[in-house]
């Protein structure tokens, strides 16, 4: 039986008007009248929870108290000095279930402090500044660092290993530095090429080399690095996607959603992308709800972002999953792919509906039919393990040891492509600066960390 | 309802809101509409003997909590400078319209009896209800002679009051500065030359702030910039103060008080009344907001006394002043002891960091296995400072608890542990 989504689907006219204007910011910045408003209300706690909320500890009430001070310059090396990105995690950082879940006006039932927005005042305000790059490269130690991945995790650990005085030659497979800054995170959560003007200000701090094109198991051989270099750092991110193991995935119309989303991001005038009408989004990600929305935004006229269990097991964020909402996806919960149907192109998708029985997950003998002509499958990525032999993997994952360091003497890794990866672009900084201290440690130090 | 009306020198007016000698007061259009939203009473903008004085640009500069409030202004303006004879006609203008409303004209000049006494009578044919003495301002005026460079000097005070007293037939006002070291010194000239009232505080001088691009005093003028007149929230702990030093003070007792100085609202003008003021004058507020203000001021000061059934401003008048003590007779035997309240607490900390980094190390912090933050005070240590309830977010989260306790009422002189603790053998 067709779902309602199915049912609604009957013209080729796009829904939504103006296409450039649905991908302005999804959160206004703040001016600088409610920079001050915002920074008023935060009561400056003491050993506060936001911190430790934060992955990367910045100091949130210091550089509140510094935007307050009028010290905006000084905020917002506050937040660099603990995360060198934090412009794009002012932007894309789930602050809802992060610093802002933490902010003890929670306690109060009042609305939390505007971590993310202030966040973003602060650093837009240096970056747009331009002026000296706000730290310092630190004396040559005459040590040579490979990084392979120009990701959140990569560049993180290129920045703060040239901050400990390392020289740092990064390996990118992409055409442009970012990793999923670039390439990954929904365009309005990210306008004004804004993942470049980031790393272009990062590199300011010099002693860091960028190589693009270079993809580890074909034109980059980590055995050569390894005899090259001093250390290597891997931040590879997922390169490959899951799939939904069912016949017709190679259908014409049936792709991964991260790939529309890059190609979204690599689209200048958003009006020139194609989208169809009707909307399959399997997942229940960020990823997923990041492909809906701006499938909507394009004016794809049914959207259903599908999802096998029930909302609470989303690891989409309930602020996602409601964005979704507001914007007009049609969210199908308790749904698990069945069959793809369609003749040489997808024309619908029959799901199973689902259960909880005995705590598993369980078919209710039930079908839905949702007519599409465009499915997005976003139900996770995972590590192209074909050029890390020798690596020990756990769980699709490089092992690492609590210093980000390999089995391999040498080799550090970090960012999603480790088994603490979480998907989140703040993790990733953190676990890269976390890594170039370790290295650093190495390198000093002249012990192994491992085995 | 509560009756407003107040009587202040012998001047009778419907409510105690006068607005003080200022630039809302400056001229005809200001008053009425001051009159209009309904203000008892205006204090004329400071009348000089021409030529009238010439002003500069720019003229204010002010002093901003951290969400950018405005708790002070600083200003650097002087007395009127329009013409005395245009001023004293929008007065009979404005005594014609508005006849139960209360205009005092304020004056200064040099310290010349002649001078004084002709502006003095000029002033009182034009119909005004008093004369205020200016001998306050603090800036400019003063480096002409005038203003606190009188206020500063008690035998000035007197002499000015006395020749307005002699000069006119109309209450007299004299006008105090706080820029001295003991304001019981100037009440009491004023007293001595006959003063019905003394109105208090003027502004305190002042450098606002520094303007750290040009390197130089707020406001600039031209690159350059002077001390000036501070007024706003800020400075009613002050006026507070000399208010109630005047009203306790048996020299100066049966001066009626009109009290000026940061009062912003119907609480702020209850306050300076518990401490003896018969009356009020505000600038400062209404520069900032509008004339508008008034509304609540007479509202809220009414609402306060119908809920403490006051009928009348007399029934609450200088109530405070008794309970308003030098240390030497406070309570040492009494002690309160800080309680938190952990459904109200919001676990921010700010409690704990102000008394361990700059009090008495008494609130502990510890965090739970579950990452829950508590806060709890230690009574041993606690010697009921209130620091903690003054930085707490929270509305009524930390009570001072007093300690119940049978021992007297002991003051310091009193006190076993006072060396010069008075020997009852000797001083008998």
């Amino acid at each position: 039986m067709p779902s309602e989504a199915g049912k609604k689907s009957c013209s080729d006219s796009k829904t939504n008007g103006d296409i450039a204007a649905n991908f302005d910011d999804l959160h206004k910045p703040l001016n600088a009248l409610q920079a001050v408003g915002a920074a008023d209300h935060c009561i400056y706690c003491y050993d506060a929870p936001c911190i430790q909320a934060c992955p990367t500890s910045i100091d949130i009430p210091t550089f509140i108290h510094q935007i307050r001070t009028d010290n905006v310059m000084g905020a917002a090396r506050t937040i660099l000095s603990e995360n060198i990105m934090g412009g794009t995690c002012a932007r894309a950082c789930p602050t809802e279930v992060l610093c802002e879940q933490a902010c003890v006006y929670n306690h109060g039932d009042e609305a939390p402090v505007e971590i993310g927005l202030l966040q973003r005042y602060a650093v837009d305000h240096l970056m747009e500044a331009g002026g000296a790059h706000p730290f310092e490269r630190g004396k040559d130690t005459g040590k040579h660092i490979a990084v392979v991945g120009a990701g959140p995790a990569g560049l993180s650990c290129a920045h703060r290993s040239a901050m400990l005085g390392h020289k740092v030659t990064v390996y990118e497979a992409k055409a442009k530095p970012g990793g999923l800054n670039e390439y990954g995170l929904a365009a309005y959560k990210m306008v004004d090429d804004f993942a470049q003007k980031e790393v272009s200000f990062l590199l300011d701090i010099g002693g860091i080399d960028i190589n693009y094109n270079h993809t580890l198991g074909e034109n980059l051989d980590l055995q050569q690095l390894l005899e090259q270099f001093d250390a290597v750092f891997l931040s590879v991110g997922l390169g490959g996607t899951n799939k939904l193991g069912l016949e017709n995935e190679g259908m014409s119309g049936v792709n991964d959603a991260i790939e529309f989303i890059e190609t979204l991001r690599q689209t200048d005038n958003k009006a020139d992308m194609k989208i169809g009408n009707d909307i399959i989004v399997i997942g229940g990600g960020n990823t997923a709800v990041d492909a809906a929305v701006q499938a909507k935004k394009l004016g794809a006229r049914n959207v259903t972002l599908v999802y096998r269990r029930g909302e609470d097991a989303m690891s989409a964020t309930p602020y996602e999953v409601e964005l979704a909402r507001k914007s007009g996806v049609m969210v199908e919960l308790w749904a698990k792919p069945a069959t793809i149907n369609g003749n040489g192109h997808v024309a619908s998708m029959a799901f199973e509906r689902t259960k909880m029985l005995n705590g598993k997950l369980a078919s209710t003998g039930e079908t839905i039919e949702i007519t599409a002509d465009t499915v997005m499958k976003a139900i996770g990525q995972q590590l192209d393990i074909a050029p890390l032999k020798g690596f020990e993997i756990a769980g699709g994952k490089i092992s690492v040891t609590a210093d980000f360091s390999t089995n391999v003497s040498g080799v550090f890794a970090g960012g999603d492509c480790i088994k603490t990866g979480e998907d989140l672009t703040v993790q990733a900084v953190e676990d890269g600066k976390q890594a170039a201290h370790a290295i650093n440690e190495y390198l000093t130090s002249g012990e192994t960390h491992n085995g | 309802m509560a009756d407003l009306g107040c009587v202040i020198g012998g001047v009778e007016s419907i409510n105690p809101f006068w607005l003080a000698s200022a630039p809302p007061t400056d001229k005809y259009y200001n008053v009425v509409r001051a009159f209009d939203a309904g203000w008892g009473g205006v204090v004329w903008k400071t009348l000089g003997i021409d030529p009238p004085v010439v002003n500069v640009s720019s003229r204010y500069g002010v002093h901003q909590d951290t969400g950018g409030g405005v708790i002070g202004i600083n200003n650097i303006e002087l007395i009127s400078d329009r013409p005395l004879e245009t001023n004293l006609r929008e007065i009979e203008q404005c005594r014609k319209e508005w006849p139960d409303r209360v205009i005092i004209g304020s004056m200064m000049a040099e310290i010349d009896e002649q001078a004084w006494k002709e502006l003095a009578i000029k002033i009182a044919n034009s119909g005004v209800h008093g004369i205020e003495l200016n001998l306050g301002c603090p800036h400019g005026m003063c480096e002409r002679g005038m203003g606190s460079a009188i206020g500063q000097v008690p035998e000035m005070v007197e002499q000015t009051t006395r020749w307005v007293r002699e000069a006119v037939d109309i209450p007299v006002f004299t006008k105090l500065t706080p820029n001295i070291t003991n304001i019981l010194w100037p009440a009491e000239a004023a007293k001595q030359g006959g003063a019905h009232a003394v109105s208090l505080i003027n502004t305190v001088n002042s450098i606002v702030s520094v303007n750290l691009d040009e390197m130089a005093p707020n406001p600039i003028v031209d690159g350059k910039g002077t001390h000036g007149g501070y007024c706003g929230a800020a400075v009613k702990p002050i006026a507070l103060n000399m208010v109630a030093e005047i009203s306790r003070a048996v020299e100066t007792q049966g001066l009626d008080i009109s009290a000026i100085g940061g009062i912003e609202n119907w609480r702020d003008a209850a306050e300076f009344i518990a401490l003896g003021a018969n009356a009020l004058q505000v600038c400062t507020a209404a520069m900032l907001y509008g004339f508008r203000i008034v509304d609540d001021m007479i509202d809220g000061l009414s609402s306060f006394m119908d809920q403490k059934g006051y009928r009348s401003i007399e029934d609450f008048r200088g109530k405070a002043v008794a309970n308003t003590v030098d240390w030497n007779e406070l309570n040492m035997n009494f002690d309160t002891k800080a309680l938190i309240d952990p459904d109200k607490c919001i676990e921010c900390g700010r409690c704990h960091i102000a008394c361990e980094d700059t009090s008495h190390q008494a609130i502990e912090f510890k965090v739970s296995d579950a990452g829950k933050r508590s806060f709890t005070v230690v009574d041993e240590d606690c010697v009921g400072c209130n620091l903690c309830a003054h930085v707490c977010p929270v509305p009524n989260c930390i009570e001072m608890v007093p300690v119940a306790t049978d021992k007297p009422y002991l003051t310091w002189p009193e006190h076993p542990l006072n060396p010069h603790k008075a020997d009852p053998i000797n001083s008998q």
